[in-house]
C-alpha cells in the first residue's frame, strides 16, 4: 500500500506570503459603550490570586460548612499561573496560616521547608559590614523562609481543592459599577485582541463580567482597580496618603561553601546615602538557595538614582561578593512596590458591595518587613464578614424587589480588622518608618526606632502623620538640585546590565496589544499630554522614569522631528520624545507612583502576560 | 484505522505541555536536564493545530463529527487538555506518565498515538498535530505516526484544505524552495507550520465551559506501549559564553590578527 499523496508540480517559485491576520484597515474601532458582555452571577469575586485573596477564597469555602450554605466564589489571577506575578523576601510569621489551615504542616507539598535560625543586622560602609543591634521585632524564631511565589501557588491548589473557580490568565480590568455609582456590583476581566490603536483584531473577544454579591479587591501594593476605588469613594480621607518602597530581588544558586541554611540578615547604609529610606537582605532558603536584594523608599529625592543599578553595586561589596563567589549562578530576578504607610495610611477598607484586602489596603509591618500574615488575617476577617453579609442578603431578597441589588455592607469587616491582632500589630510600629522623614535622614530614624521598638513598643500618645500629605512622587527634587550619581559598569557575573536580568523574568506581553501605560492626565491622553510630561520630567527631573523603572520600560530617546511644531504634534520636546516599552513591563507599580508628574496611569494589559515568576 | 463509513470526519490533535516559550530556561546543576520547575503551556505549534481543527469545523460545518485532543504527559499535563477544551474541542484523552519522570521520545509518542488512534470506535480521519515541539525541537512524531499507521503525511501545512465529501485534504507545505502543494486522500497526518493560522485566545466563559467537557484517562499500560527512553543523555552543557572580540586599527592589523588565528593562508 504506497502512500496515497500525489504530488503537482510547484509552477511558482516565489509566491509571496500573505498575512493570516486580517488586514489593519479592515478592523473596527473597540466602543467600550456599545461592547456587549457575557455576564456571570457569582457569590464573591476576588480580584488578585495572592495571599489575602485565597485566604479568603479558603476561609470563605471552610464557611460553607459552618453555615450550610454554598458559596460561589471566582479568583480571577492577571498572572499566567497562581504565583506568577508576586515576590517577596520572604520571611513569613505563619500566626495567620496557623489560623487558616492548623494542620498545614501535614501536607505532603507545603513549600515552608525552612524555618529561620538566626536573625543580625549589619550596617554596611564602603568595604566593611559592621554588625549593630536589630529592633525586637526583626526576631524571627517560629518564622520560615519561603518563596513567596511558591507560597501562592500551593496556596492556589488548596484553594482549587476546595471547589474555588481560580482562573488565572484573566485581570480584573474594571468596576461594574451601581446605577447611581454609589456601590459596586462587581468586576469585568480585560478585552482580549485589540490592536495597539484599540481596533478590534480578528481574535477580538470583549472581557467578560462577574457580578458578585461581594468584591474583594486583593491586588497588592497599589493595585490598578484599587486606585480607582479609592478615588471613587474617597477611601483616603481620614487617611495619610500611601507610601511605598521598590523592592528589587535576585535568587541565587550559592556555592555550598557558602550557604548556611535558615540565616537572616538585614543591612542598612551603603550603598544608600544617609537621606534614603532602604535596607538590604540576604536570606538562605531551602535547596541551596539564596534570596537577596535591596528596599528603597520611594520618597527618595535624587532623581539621578537607578534603583536597579544600586542592587547591581551592592553585590560588589565584600560582604556579597564573598557570598556569591565560587560556583554560585543567578536563577531569579525580580522587582515590585510595596506599602510603607503602616497604620496611619490604611484607608476605610469598605465601600458598598466590597472591600479592599491585603496589601491592595496596605498592612505592612516595616519594623518586622513583612505584611503577609497580615494579609492573610485580613482575607480571613473579609470572609467572616462576606459570608456574614451573603447569609443576610438571602433573607432580605425574598422580600426587596430582585431588581434593585442590595449592595452588601462590609462595615463588620472593618470592625473586625480593629479589633484584630492585625491592628495591635501595626499599632506598635505605627512611628517607626515616620521617624526616617526628618531633616536628620536615617540617622534620627535609628536613633527613634531604637527607643521606641526597644523600650516603648509604640506606647506613646503620639502618632506621627503625615500633616503635609506629601506624596512619594512630590518629595522628588529637581535634578540640577541634586548630586548626580554615576554607576560602574555592569561586571558579570556579579552585576550584570539590566536586559540581561530582566529575561530571567520571563516577562512577555503579547504585542500587537494597546500599551497597558497610560500617559493620561484628567483623562485625557493626547500629544499635548505627553508633550507637558516629557517637558517636565526630561527639562526638570532629568528622565526619571528611564532610570527608575526596574525593566526598562520608560525611555526618553532623541526626537528626529526637525520643527518645533512636528515635535509637539508628536508628542516631542527639547528634541526628545518618551518611548514605552511596554513589553517589558514586570508590573512593579514603581511608574505609577514615582513620576514626579504623576501623569502614568498604570493599567492591566491582557491577562496571562507579565513576568512569570516561580521561585522569587 | 479505516476512515468512517459516513462522510463525517473525526479529528484528532495531539498537544503537548513544554517549557513556556517566554522562559529562560537553564541547565540543572547536575548536567542531566533543564530546570523544569519554571511555567509550562501548550507546544505553540499545537496551538495552531487545535486552532485548525476548530476552524475546519467552522468551514465544514456538520461534517465534521468529533474534534478531540490528546496528550502524554504527567497530571499537570490536564490543564493543557482544559486549554484546547476551551478553543473548542470537544473531548480530551489524557495519557498520565508519572509526575517526574522522563519525557517520552519521539517514537514512544507516535506508537501511542497509533494505539489511541486503534482505539477509536468511530475512526480517525485526520491527525493535526504541531511540526514540533518547542522543547526538543525533533519535529519526527508526525512523520513517524504516518508511517506507523501507513497513512499519507503532510508536513509543515501553511494551508488546509478539506472535502469531506470526496475524502481528500489539499495541503500547501512550506519547503525549502517556496511552497508545495499536495493532494493527500484520508486519512492523513497533518503537521502545522507557523504561517497557518493565528491561534484564538481561550476566553474565559469557554474556559469554564470546558470544565464539563470528558476527559479520559489512560496509562501507558492500558495501551500497551513501553515508553521508556531508548536515548541515554550524557550529557547538557549551556553553550560557551561570548567572550568579547577586540578592535582593529587598519587592514594590516586585520590581516595579522587573522593570520594569528590560523583563518587565513595569505602571509601576510
Amino acid at each position: 500500500m504506497l502512500a496515497r499523496v500525489r504530488r503537482r508540480p510547484v509552477i511558482f517559485s516565489r509566491i509571496t506570503r500573505t498575512l493570516h491576520a486580517s488586514t489593519a484597515r479592515q478592523r473596527q474601532l473597540f466602543d467600550p459603550s456599545a461592547v456587549e458582555r457575557i455576564s456571570e452571577d457569582v457569590d464573591v469575586c476576588i480580584v488578585g490570586g495572592g495571599p489575602a485573596g485565597l485566604s479568603a477564597a479558603i476561609r470563605l469555602k471552610q464557611l460553607e460548612q459552618k453555615r450550610g450554605k454554598e458559596f460561589r466564589i471566582v479568583v480571577l489571577e492577571k498572572g499566567a499561573e497562581v504565583g506568577s506575578h508576586i515576590l517577596s523576601g520572604a520571611v513569613i510569621e505563619p500566626r495567620a496560616l496557623n489560623e487558616l489551615l492548623p494542620d498545614w504542616s501535614s501536607r505532603p507539598d507545603h513549600p515552608l521547608k525552612q524555618p529561620a535560625t538566626s536573625s543580625t543586622m549589619k550596617f554596611l560602609t564602603g568595604s566593611l559590614a559592621l554588625p549593630i543591634p536589630h529592633p525586637p521585632q526583626m526576631n524571627n524564631d517560629g518564622n520560615y523562609i519561603v518563596s513567596l511565589s511558591q507560597f501562592t501557588s500551593w496556596l492556589g491548589t488548596i484553594a482549587e481543592e476546595m471547589g474555588v473557580e481560580v482562573y488565572p490568565g484573566f485581570a480584573g480590568a474594571g468596576i461594574v459599577y451601581s446605577d447611581d455609582r454609589k456601590g459596586v456590583l462587581g468586576v469585568c476581566t480585560n478585552e482580549v485582541g485589540l490592536d495597539k490603536n484599540f481596533h478590534m483584531k480578528e481574535t477580538f473577544e470583549p472581557g467578560m463580567e462577574f457580578r458578585a454579591k461581594v468584591t474583594l479587591i486583593a491586588e497588592g501594593a497599589h493595585g490598578s482597580l484599587s486606585k480607582e476605588l479609592i478615588n471613587q469613594f474617597d477611601l483616603r480621607r481620614d487617611a495619610d496618603p500611601q507610601t511605598y518602597a521598590i523592592g528589587l530581588k535576585e535568587v541565587w544558586r550559592v556555592d555550598p561553601s557558602q550557604y548556611r541554611p535558615g540565616e537572616v540578615v538585614h543591612t542598612m547604609g551603603w550603598p544608600l546615602d544617609w537621606k534614603t529610606y532602604g535596607g538590604g537582605w540576604v536570606y538562605h532558603m531551602a535547596d541551596g538557595l539564596v534570596s537577596l536584594g535591596l528596599v528603597i523608599g520611594l520618597d527618595y529625592a535624587n532623581p539621578w538614582l537607578s534603583p536597579y543599578n544600586e542592587l547591581q553595586r551592592m553585590k560588589h561589596h565584600p560582604y556579597f561578593s564573598r557570598l556569591l563567589s565560587g560556583s554560585s549562578t543567578r536563577i531569579a530576578y525580580g522587582a515590585r512596590a510595596l506599602n510603607e504607610g503602616g497604620l496611619q495610611a490604611v484607608p476605610r477598607v469598605h465601600f458598598p458591595g466590597g472591600a479592599l484586602i491585603g496589601c491592595s489596603a496596605g498592612f505592612v509591618n516595616i519594623a518586622k518587613i513583612k505584611g503577609t500574615h497580615n494579609a492573610m488575617k485580613s482575607g480571613m476577617l473579609a470572609a467572616e464578614a462576606a459570608a456574614d453579609a451573603l447569609c443576610r442578603t438571602n433573607e432580605e431578597t425574598t422580600v426587596s424587589k430582585p431588581e434593585s441589588p442590595r449592595l452588601s455592607d462590609m462595615s463588620v469587616y472593618e470592625t473586625s480588622l480593629k479589633d484584630s491582632w492585625v491592628w495591635s500589630d501595626l499599632h506598635e510600629v505605627r512611628n517607626i518608618r515616620a521617624s526616617f522623614n526628618t531633616p536628620l535622614g536615617i540617622w534620627g530614624g535609628i536613633a527613634y526606632s531604637g527607643i521606641d521598638s526597644l523600650f516603648l513598643k509604640g506606647r506613646t500618645p503620639w502618632t506621627f502623620r503625615n500633616v503635609s500629605r506629601t506624596s512619594d512622587a512630590a518629595h522628588t527634587l529637581p535634578a540640577s538640585r541634586c548630586k548626580r550619581i554615576t554607576y560602574p559598569p555592569p561586571q558579570p557575573p556579579l552585576s550584570t546590565d539590566l536586559l540581561t536580568s530582566l529575561t530571567l523574568t520571563g516577562t512577555n506581553h503579547a504585542e500587537d496589544q494597546p500599551i497597558h501605560l497610560r500617559v493620561r492626565v484628567n483623562g485625557l491622553e493626547d500629544s499635548t499630554v505627553r508633550r507637558e510630561h516629557v517637558r517636565r520630567n526630561v527639562g526638570d527631573y532629568a528622565g526619571l522614569l528611564g532610570r527608575a523603572c526596574p525593566a526598562g520600560v520608560y525611555e526618553y530617546v532623541d526626537d528626529e522631528h526637525t520643527s518645533a511644531v512636528e515635535e509637539g504634534k508628536s508628542g516631542g520636546w527639547g528634541g526628545k520624545k518618551l518611548v514605552i516599552n511596554s513589553q517589558n513591563c514586570i508590573h512593579c507599580k514603581l511608574c505609577d507612583i514615582k513620576v514626579p508628574t504623576q501623569d502614568i496611569t498604570w493599567t492591566v494589559p491582557e491577562g496571562g502576560g507579565g513576568p512569570k515568576y516561580t521561585i522569587t | 484505522m479505516r476512515p468512517s463509513a459516513v462522510r463525517l470526519l473525526n479529528i484528532l490533535v495531539p498537544v503537548k505541555r513544554a517549557v513556556d516559550f517566554a522562559v529562560k530556561i537553564r541547565v540543572n546543576p547536575e548536567q542531566t536536564g533543564i530546570d523544569l520547575n519554571v511555567k509550562h503551556s501548550m507546544n505553540p505549534f499545537d496551538e495552531i493545530a487545535v486552532e485548525e481543527a476548530v476552524r475546519l469545523r467552522e468551514r465544514l460545518k456538520d461534517a465534521v463529527k468529533s474534534i478531540k485532543v490528546v496528550t502524554i504527559g504527567p497530571p499537570k499535563a490536564v490543564e493543557t487538555l482544559r486549554t484546547a477544551l476551551a478553543m473548542g474541542a470537544d473531548s480530551a484523552i489524557h495519557v498520565e506518565i508519572p509526575e517526574g519522570a522522563p519525557s517520552p521520545e519521539p517514537l514512544a509518542v507516535a506508537k501511542t498515538l497509533r494505539e489511541v488512534v486503534a482505539r477509536q470506535k468511530e475512526g480517525v480521519d485526520l491527525v493535526i498535530m504541531g511540526k514540533q515541539a518547542i522543547d526538543d525541537d525533533a519535529g519526527q512524531t508526525g512523520q513517524m505516526l504516518a508511517g506507523l499507521m501507513d497513512w499519507a503525511q503532510a508536513t509543515f501545512a501553511s494551508k488546509v484544505d478539506v472535502d469531506a465529501s470526496a475524502k481528500v485534504a489539499n495541503v500547501t507545505r512550506e519547503i525549502d524552495g517556496g511552497l508545495e502543494q499536495l493532494r493527500c486522500q484520508l486519512p492523513v497526518v497533518i503537521t502545522t507550520d507557523l504561517r497557518l493560522n493565528e491561534p484564538r485566545y481561550a476566553s474565559l466563559p469557554n474556559i469554564m465551559k470546558a470544565k464539563k467537557k470528558p476527559v479520559e484517562k489512560f496509562t501507558s499500560t492500558d495501551l500497551g506501549v513501553d515508553l521508556a527512553p531508548r536515548l541515554q543523555t550524557l550529557k547538557i552543557t549551556e553553550p560557551p559564553k561570548r567572550i568579547g572580540g577586540g578592535k582593529v586599527a587598519n587592514v594590516d592589523e586585520l590581516l595579522a590578527k587573522l593570520k594569528e588565528a590560523g583563518i587565513t593562508s595569505k602571509r601576510a
